[in-house]
């Protein structure tokens, strides 16, 4: 036992003796994605779109050379922010980014104020993230965008009784209550508001519910992966026969899965920032590009998200001259470009991200299924902001 | 209502066919494998790739999915498993955990972290309502409770009716006397491991639909099957039955009824019924 | 001759108690490291907490052989104890610490009246589901617990009204060094002492121990309360050095990565939990910065070669083609 211990201890030594080299002429990103557990698929698309923004754009940036650092936090926050801690210090990053679940991103927010390091977030989209820290930016969307949306367009199309079913979490509980207030606002009724927890979401006995309550549409929201489950119970049920349509955020159409959910999935509708058949030439170009350096997987809002976050690290750093800290996230705010959903800007106040909201049905063109946009909502901010 | 007992009977019966195999395999070998997820997981994808990359209809995939997963099975039973039955239980649960994260690794490197979807045949699709829909029932649903009857009735009747079945009762009451009196207790251990993987994979296909088909199946669904097998006991096969139907059912009916509590339903009921009774609600005395 | 020999049995049966030079050095390095390469602090702080939760998990498991699954619940609840306290009362962390580590022992004193009765795998399943249970509830109470956002808002007081939590993480990695450390000479002492000795006795052959008199059940419960407010010092140090306590501190990773842990150290020796903490974080950490994405691979390997090849044979490479 004596001899294990104290070979325990010089490897313990030897261990943490490894130090990292740094260099001053590197402008490092620290890319924190869940890789691993049931939101691997979101830390593959924003991977992926980065590194295809990276492909695109080179590697220097104001004459530094780009460096960038990906970590898995296994969803866990305190992992989170330990990463993101020694990314700070050791890597001595420029910018934090990624971010895929709203308390990874809460967790981390103190990081970012207290080392003054912009971190932009490429998925979360729980409207109080951007709230918990000055350095915080966000170029992926937020529910209550998305849900107000919806909102609006279903009164004008004879929906006028909902059921709303959403996942039992942050961005869930933000969708619902969003879509009821405006929903009621503009003279609809929510009879009822099911949660479905967030682990082994089983939808039978709750889409059970949605056909007993006899609904001319129920309103969903679940996290992006989860929709073709729920698309599948809801045919099995029987719930299109009697009548009832499927209406919710973009999330349960993922565009990276869509096109596996078969003829169940035609004609919903749905309000969302992005789809991959939106058309304009930028985004053309992002899906053909995508595919091609990805084994023909379609990116997905998360992948915009990512490639997005980018196009705004990249435009900052050049403005910054390669530095980090305020002028960096000065650099951020406020800028304006076209992105493969369309245009968007960062609001200089709430440090967030507004873009176009439109209203799609899933239609089948050239033999897949896509997200077909019909109508527009211009510029839409977050109405979930309490100042 | 009629429907929710309809559902939570088919999700019951369909996480007894997912974990007898356990069961049996805890009772007999007295090994712990937290790996049992990994060859449900690795039926449903054998039957998705089955399917889109090869074309092979659903029906044919389901005996392909058993057979495979049970071959699998057979080959690491006698290479893997077998060193380990002396071990205790720990170095036991850590070898299956491992062999389980090896799994979910692997199948997420090959086919992605996406849920995998998969396309029923028409007739498979489709729902029957009767008595002014009290009682609806997907055809789906009613095809998994057919086939899991069937295969319940099966394994009953080997159990009960043939020679194997008595050799096999005869090893999990007592392995020692057992070989003593001259059963080859080892054959006897790798044919019901065989056959409990295969099962599982049998189960992971039919499940896909209904459960949904991730990399991280196996530890998301490995807190179910230990559920059925802690309250249904390891030393038949009717104990397991029990609970899976109890599961499913209180499952079901909680989401339904009280869908605030949802989840919290099975823990506090399966907490109960063990404080109730250690053993397991439906254990012959002198097991083990 | 009598003498001697039974001089000779003494000796041997007190040897293990003895502290050795191996063991000072160890931990002398280990309280080096923060300032040696402050790099690493923040990795070490992290060591430190899951090697105190793997330490109390060894109480239960390797002393008084009781297999938990659900080890987690108090982890969980000594760091919402913690978090809430801070956020609530007062945001000393010593006082808060004292705090978590009251109300789990309370939790550990209700928990340990399920665990007494029933097989190895009712244990493990009754274990589970209270942490399940604990996880659904403060889901459900988010008024509270802020649900599936967390706990935020959790800002520190200074360290004994002087030393401040800073972005480094070296005051957090001493402290909670000092915990483990302080914990660590407690259980060490109580594992040699008599109250030990008849916890061993019960985890070997309950029924003889049962026959000898000892009070089996007070025993069990005796150590499943203070392993539970060991659990909860962990989780009250998780909360107060990172400032910020979410859901996941109940999941079932938890309580099965720290099982692990244990197994890999070496259960029923106390540095097994403190190494195996020690050498699992590294090779996960290591492990993931080379392959992000599929670093679960390596580790099963890691474990099933572990298992089948043998703990001792595993570091004596050379012995592996021998049999």
């Amino acid at each position: 036992m004596q001899k294990r211990l104290f070979l325990s201890s010089l490897a313990v030594a030897a261990a943490l003796c490894s130090t990292s080299a740094m260099s001053q002429d590197k402008f490092k990103i620290g890319l924190i994605l869940p890789m691993t557990g049931p939101f691997a698929s979101t830390g593959k698309q924003i991977e992926a779109a980065v590194k295809l923004y990276m492909a695109q754009n080179g590697d220097m940036v104001a004459g530094k050379k780009v460096e960038l650092i990906v970590k898995d936090d296994t969803s866990a926050p305190d992992v989170t922010k330990r990463i993101a801690q020694e990314l700070v210090v050791n890597e001595k990053v420029s910018v934090l980014a990624g971010f895929g679940l709203t308390p990874l991103a809460l967790a981390t927010a103190p990081i970012a104020t207290q080392s003054k390091t912009p971190l932009v977030v490429m998925a979360a989209a729980t409207s109080s993230i951007t709230e918990a820290s000055p350095f915080i930016v966000r170029t992926s969307f937020t529910l209550p965008q998305a849900a107000v949306g919806l909102a609006d367009w279903a009164p004008k199309n004879n929906i006028k009784k909902v059921v709303s079913l959403v996942s039992d979490y942050g961005p869930g509980i933000d969708a619902e209550k969003f879509f009821k207030d405006r929903f009621t606002f503009n003279g609809g009724q929510v009879v009822e508001t099911l949660r479905v927890p967030m682990r082994n979401p089983d939808f039978a006995p709750f889409l059970q519910k949605v056909r007993d309550a006899k609904p001319d549409a129920v309103y969903v929201f679940v996290p992006s992966g989860a929709g073709a489950a729920l698309m599948k119970q809801f045919a099995e049920r029987g719930l299109d026969k009697a009548g009832i349509r499927l209406i919710g955020t973009g999330d349960v159409t993922d565009d990276d899965i869509l096109n596996a959910m078969g003829d169940v999935a035609l004609g919903v509708t749905t309000s969302h920032h992005y789809s991959a058949s939106h058309n304009s030439p930028l985004n053309k170009k992002f899906v053909d590009a995508f595919t091609k350096a990805n084994a023909g997987l379609r990116p997905n809002f998360m992948a915009v998200g990512g490639y997005d976050g980018m196009r705004v690290i990249y435009e900052a750093a050049k403005a910054s001259k390669g530095a980090g800290g305020q002028v960096l996230l000065d650099a951020m705010k406020g800028q304006v470009f076209e992105s493969p959903r369309g245009p968007m800007f960062i609001d200089a106040q709430t440090r967030d991200v507004v873009h176009n909201i439109y209203i799609r049905k899933v239609e089948r063109v050239g033999g897949q299924l896509y997200n077909q946009e019909f109508e527009t909502i211009k510029d839409v901010k977050d109405p979930g902001k309490s100042r | 209502m009629l429907t929710i007992l309809f559902d939570g009977i088919a999700y019951g019966m369909l996480l007894f066919i997912l974990a007898v195999g356990l069961s049996v395999t805890m009772g007999l070998m007295n090994f712990i494998n937290l790996a049992h997820g990994a060859f449900a997981m690795a039926g449903g994808y054998l039957t998705v790739v089955l399917m889109q990359r090869f074309g092979v209809p659903f029906l044919i995939c389901l005996p392909l999915a058993f057979l495979a997963t049970g071959f699998v099975g057979a080959i690491m039973e006698r290479s893997l498993y077998r060193p380990m039955y002396a071990k205790p239980h720990l170095d036991q649960v850590l070898f299956s955990i491992g062999l389980a994260f090896m799994s979910v690794s692997a199948i997420d490197y090959f086919m992605g972290s996406q849920q995998q979807i998969m396309q029923l045949p028409e007739m498979l699709k489709g729902r029957t309502e009767l008595w002014d829909g009290a009682l609806g029932m997907g055809h789906y649903r009613l095809f998994i409770i057919a086939i899991c009857a069937a295969l319940t009735l099966a394994l009953q009747y080997v159990l009960a009716k043939t020679t194997f079945g008595s050799r096999l009762r005869a090893s999990v009451d007592d392995s020692r006397v057992a070989a003593g009196l001259g059963i080859n207790v080892n054959s006897v251990f790798a044919i019901t491991f065989a056959v409990g993987s295969g099962l599982a994979g049998l189960g992971g296909a039919l499940g896909a639909e209904v459960l949904g088909l991730d990399p991280t199946f196996p530890l998301k669904f490995m807190v179910y099957f230990l559920i059925v097998v802690a309250v249904g006991g390891t030393s038949s096969i009717t104990g397991p039955l029990l609970a899976a139907l109890l599961l499913g059912i209180a499952d079901v009916a909680g989401k339904y009824y009280v869908p605030k509590l949802g989840a919290f339903i099975v823990y506090s009921l399966m907490l109960l019924i063990l404080l109730w009774r250690p053993q397991g609600l439906f254990v012959r005395k002198g097991g083990h | 001759m009598r003498s001697n020999s039974h001089q000779h049995l003494q000796a041997s049966l007190l040897r293990p108690s003895r502290l050795k030079w191996t063991e000072f050095l160890f931990w002398g390095l280990v309280f080096l490291a923060p300032w040696v390469v402050p790099g690493h602090a923040l990795m070490v702080n992290e060591m430190a907490i899951v090697a105190l939760f793997a330490l109390s998990l060894d109480l239960v498991l390797g002393y008084a052989g009781i297999v938990s699954l659900g080890h987690a619940a108090f982890l969980g609840f000594g760091a919402y104890s913690a978090a809430l306290f801070a956020k609530h009362i007062m945001p000393d962390p010593l006082v808060g610490l004292c705090f978590a580590m009251a109300t789990t022992s309370c939790l550990g004193a209700l928990c340990a009246l399920t665990i007494l009765r029933g097989s190895d795998l009712t244990r493990l399943m009754v274990t589970l589901g209270m942490a399940l249970i604990l996880l659904e509830l403060a889901n459900k109470l988010d008024w509270l617990t802020g649900g599936s956002d967390g706990l935020q808002g959790v800002l520190m007081g200074p360290l004994l009204g002087r030393f401040e939590f800073d972005l480094m993480g070296q005051t957090a990695a001493t402290y909670s060094l000092t915990i483990l450390l302080a914990s660590f000479v407690f259980v060490r002492h109580w594992v040699h002492s008599p109250l030990g000795a008849t916890v061993k006795a019960v985890r070997d052959n309950r029924l003889r121990a049962m026959a000898i008199g000892i009070n089996v059940n007070a025993r069990l419960a005796v150590v499943y309360v203070a392993a539970a407010s060991l659990a909860g010092a962990a989780g009250a140090l998780m909360a107060q050095t990172t400032g910020f306590a979410s859901l996941d501190v109940f999941a079932l990773d938890r309580s099965a990565d720290v099982m692990l842990m244990l197994v890999i150290g070496g259960v029923g020796w106390l540095y097994g939990g403190v190494l195996g903490a020690v050498a699992f974080k590294l090779m996960h950490d290591v492990i993931a910065g080379i392959t992000p994405q599929y670093w679960t691979f390596w580790i099963g390997l890691f474990l099933v070669v572990l298992v089948l090849v043998g703990r001792e044979r595993l570091l004596k490479p050379w012995t592996w083609w021998r049999s």
